[in-house]
């Protein structure tokens, strides 16, 4: 199995009883990158994350994480992976410094404690007992209980699900310094403009199916969403819009219309759909 | 489960001593556990003396009648909301996501636990000779091998007890209806054998009677071990198969619904 790759994930499939969760999905995370796993509530992307960090045993197929069956919960896996769950409490009775270096000494090459606190934002807080934080507080020592061991992967599972928006942007600056530190972050989120801007390919998983994988920007492309959306408005001030694969005729038609015809184009732009588009054409109820 | 540890990583031993520091620290930042780990037993201990107090015979069935009571609450009652508690918190989720092993965990929780009754058995066994003129124990190897097999058996049946108790909220319903019924039909408070007959039957096939009359046979009477030996068979009875109970029907997670 290549090395390249942090995760490996063929023919996954888990059901529980009748209903099936996971239908044999493929996908793989390299290492270094910023992998996202998008999907509506019910899509199976829970159950697929959980599979991979090791706490469901899945019905079929093969899955490899830094080259472990995360079903054995081997000991040296758990040394290299950090998980962000969605919601968990903490000791109540503990500070944050605390519960960190408890947490540190459970790994064999733990981070510093001060560093991962000023790089989760809870500078500061070090003697604050961890049950009088803040919600968005608590959701950075989530952030730090799970690096403070260096792990080479990191799970975020809706990392920022009830922050403000500029606590958001420092979670996502935390999440790119990860990155830059050659860390792989697998990042399951609601937040489509979160995994646009920080993942470096999405997958979309519907009815425990992944519909469409790629980049973010390219993943308009195929999967029938207009890759180019010219919009304008026209004299009267109505807004026209239509779809395209080539921009560059469109534009020359439209604007050497307008030019003959001695008109301007208010507004003029040309986008291309965004993650939220796609997503939401994809997984519309058919 | 395979443990393959890496190079440098911390040793079993040293994690579930590690948890343990951890549990005692939070043990006495919490003052209502604290308090009621402690004071009860002592409270109890007071009010039944002082009812009693004029009579060495029932002082000499109280003092032992309280560390049994105390061996459960610290164990069964102590591990039984504890359990729950961290599960519903996500606490042992959160734990089982990390490179300690579960087994270290359950190490470091029981053993805080198990401070306790230790701490209670000393304070009892104190009380009683200062206030209430029981004398030290006749045999304290006896007592030992009583308070050992005590914790095992009323820690595993705590353990056991959380798998079934849903949700924090009901916790102490779940212990009580079991504890307090339990205490009363088991000579804590009073000669056992006075009470009625089919009680008598009931208490009889339960742990905590014959826990009881181990520490009062240790503390009080002088008599050995070998004249508890169908007692301590119950006892073992009850771990076994509490053990069993907390292992299989383990769960560290909330159940869903």
């Amino acid at each position: 199995m290549s090395t390249e790759k942090a995760i490996e994930v063929r023919g996954l499939r888990k059901s529980y009883g009748d209903l099936e969760a996971v239908r044999a999905i493929d996908f793989s995370v390299r290492r270094g990158e910023i992998f996202g796993l998008l999907g509506p509530n019910g899509a199976g992307k829970t159950t697929t994350v959980e599979i991979l960090e090791g706490y469901r045993d899945r019905s079929d197929g093969e899955v490899r994480v830094l080259g472990h069956d995360p079903q054995q919960r081997s000991r040296d896996l758990r040394e290299r992976v950090g998980i962000v769950l969605q919601s968990t409490g903490i000791y109540r009775h503990v500070t944050v410094r605390e519960v960190l270096a408890h947490f540190a000494g459970l790994y064999p090459h733990p981070r510093d404690v001060d560093e991962v606190m000023e790089l989760t934002g809870l500078g500061g807080k070090e003697d604050a007992r961890t049950r009088t934080l803040s919600g968005g507080q608590l959701r950075r020592l989530d952030f730090a209980l799970a690096l403070v061991g260096d792990p080479e992967l990191i799970f975020l599972d809706e990392p920022t699900t009830g922050f403000d928006p500029a606590a958001r942007r420092g979670a996502w600056d935390t999440v790119r310094s990860l990155k830059a530190l050659g860390k792989t972050v697998v990042l399951t989120t609601h937040y489509l403009d979160e995994a646009q801007a920080l993942a470096d390919r999405v997958a979309i998983i519907k009815d425990g199916r992944i519909l469409v994988e790629g980049a973010p920007s390219e993943l308009g492309a195929g999967t029938g969403a207009a890759y180019y959306r010219v919009s304008w408005r026209n004299g009267d001030g109505l807004l026209n819009q239509r779809e395209t694969d080539d921009p560059t005729r469109l534009l020359h038609e439209l604007t050497s219309d307008a030019l003959a015809r001695g008109q301007v184009l208010e507004s003029l732009s040309v986008t291309r759909p965004t993650l939220e588009d796609v997503y939401l054409q994809l997984t519309a109820d058919a | 489960m395979p443990e393959s540890r890496s190079l440098g990583s911390p040793s079993f031993a040293s994690l579930a001593w590690r948890q343990y520091r951890l549990e005692r620290k939070m043990f006495w930042r919490n003052p209502s556990s604290a308090f009621f780990n402690f004071a009860l037993p002592l409270l109890f201990l007071a009010l039944f003396g002082a009812i009693f107090s004029s009579n060495q015979k029932n002082l000499d069935v109280i003092v032992p009648g309280i560390a049994g009571m105390s061996v459960l609450s610290t164990t069964f009652s102590a591990l039984a909301y504890n359990m729950t508690f961290m599960r519903e918190q996500g606490i042992l989720k959160r734990m089982r996501g990390t490179p300690m092993p579960s087994g270290a965990y359950l190490l470091g929780i029981a053993g805080n636990a198990i401070t306790n009754t230790a701490l209670q058995i000393v304070l009892i066994t104190c009380a009683g000779k200062v206030f209430f003129g029981v004398d030290w124990p006749k045999d304290v190897g006896e007592l030992l091998v009583f308070v050992v097999l005590g914790v095992l058996c009323f820690a595993s049946l705590g353990v056991a007890l959380s798998h079934v108790i849903p949700n924090y909220e009901s916790a102490s319903a779940y212990v009580n209806a079991i504890f307090l019924p339990v205490i009363i039909i088991s000579g804590v408070f009073y000669d056992a054998n006075h009470a009625p007959r089919f009680l008598n039957g009931i208490a009889q096939a339960l742990p905590l009677v014959h826990l009881i009359d181990g520490l009062s046979g240790a503390m009080v009477k002088g008599t050995g071990l070998s004249d508890h030996l169908s007692g301590l068979g119950v006892i073992v009875a009850w771990t076994v198969m509490g053990m069993f109970l907390a292992v299989r029907g383990f769960s560290w997670e909330q159940r869903r619904s």
